[in-house]
């Protein structure tokens, strides 16, 4: 079994996002979208903490980093997908759970 | 129709918003499928089990009586975090005591809380088939 | 693959419906079935017809209508939910004794045990929120 994970809230603001890496395991993979994908940017210490979660694969939703005008500052490792690509990680894994 | 194990994951505290009542109130409801449920309360999740809750003065209707009727329903695998109560000064001894009468056990009356650790719980989050999150 | 979408959060205010509509469309167009579209907490919002967004906005109500003619999507409403926020179907209207109704195309009202159904009807269930 292997879990998707959606984060939908900026790390600098809630929690949730350490919650979800909490409980993650590996083998899962958590998807960034909505204010999720600051995360996924460089320069800060979330950036590290996702370096360090190797077990993990992290993808963010392109469309939703275009908009905030971040694409330039996407981070290594994290694979960016549009919305078909969600769908497909949605099928890829066996269950979803969306950290609200 | 299949057996499907259902988890409803609650990380919001009550009264604040409106999640924590309508989440119970999907769980009540889903009760009558006859799925595998599971509840699992993370974060401020966990302070919707206090016991002594009293809405009186601030005009909302107090449905934390409703949590110890769950196991009349058969709802009684009820996960809760332990570094998140940890992390907000609580132990077990704040929440309510929720139990369930195990009908194959001479009706024994046994508890409904399991208090996991985070590790514990990815493995039980991990098993699941839908996960409804509030 | 059956696919079911949860819709926690109204029009507007959030993302998460403009997401789940992004979503669905993409699950239509990789040729998933979305089994149905349940609206909950205040997303039940997103099924008025009264909305009138500037005319250079998009129309969420709308487009989610527009979506379920297209597709013959299953979209639903909880009633529970929508009784408290005011979204009202003819019979319902009716059945309080109110003056309107206000339930937008290709939405039905109906009760929170089709939520339950989805999940045990579907391969996937998404939900989308705060």
């Amino acid at each position: 079994m292997a879990l998707l994970h959606t984060v939908n809230k900026s790390p600098f603001e809630s929690n949730t996002f350490d919650t979800c890496l909490g409980l993650a395991k590996d083998g899962s993979t958590i998807l960034l979208i909505e204010d999720g994908v600051y995360a996924a940017t460089t320069g800060h210490s979330v950036a590290e903490k996702i370096k360090n979660a190797s077990g993990i694969s992290f993808a963010v939703l392109g469309p939703d980093l275009q908009a905030r005008g971040l694409e330039g500052k996407l981070a290594d490792g994290i694979k960016v997908v549009d919305y078909e690509g969600f769908v497909t990680l949605v099928t890829e894994h066996d269950a979803v759970q969306s950290w609200l | 129709m299949s057996v499907k194990k259902f988890m409803y994951v609650n990380r919001k505290a009550p009264y604040g918003t409106i999640y924590a009542l309508e989440s119970l109130e999907v769980v009540l409801i889903g009760a009558a499928f006859d799925q595998d449920v599971s509840l699992a309360f993370i974060g401020d999740g966990v302070y919707q089990l206090t016991k002594g809750q009293n809405t009186e003065a601030i005009g909302q209707k107090n449905f934390s009586p409703t949590y110890s009727a769950l196991g009349d329903y058969d709802v009684n695998k009820i996960y809760v975090e332990k570094e998140s109560l940890e992390e907000r000064g609580l132990t077990l001894d704040d929440l309510q005591h929720l139990v369930w009468e195990d009908e194959d056990d001479d009706w024994a009356e046994k508890d409904s809380i399991r208090l996991v650790s985070r590790a514990e719980l990815a493995d039980v989050l991990d098993e699941q088939d839908i996960i409804l999150s509030f | 693959m059956k696919i079911s979408i949860q819709v926690n959060e109204g029009p507007y205010q959030h993302e998460a419906s403009d997401t789940a509509y992004q979503f669905t469309k993409a699950a239509l167009a990789a040729g998933h079935e979305i089994f149905r579209v349940f609206f909950y907490h205040d997303g039940v919002n997103n099924a008025t017809r009264l909305a009138v967004p500037p005319q250079d906005d998009r129309n969420i109500s709308a487009q989610w209508s527009e979506l379920a003619k297209e597709n013959n999507l299953d979209m639903v409403v909880c009633i529970a939910a929508a009784q408290r926020r005011g979204i009202m179907d003819p019979d319902e209207a009716k059945r309080q004794g109110l003056d309107a109704d206000n339930i937008a195309e290709g939405f039905r009202i109906s009760g929170l045990g089709q939520l339950i159904e989805a999940g045990i009807e579907s391969d996937r269930l998404v939900v989308f929120g705060d």
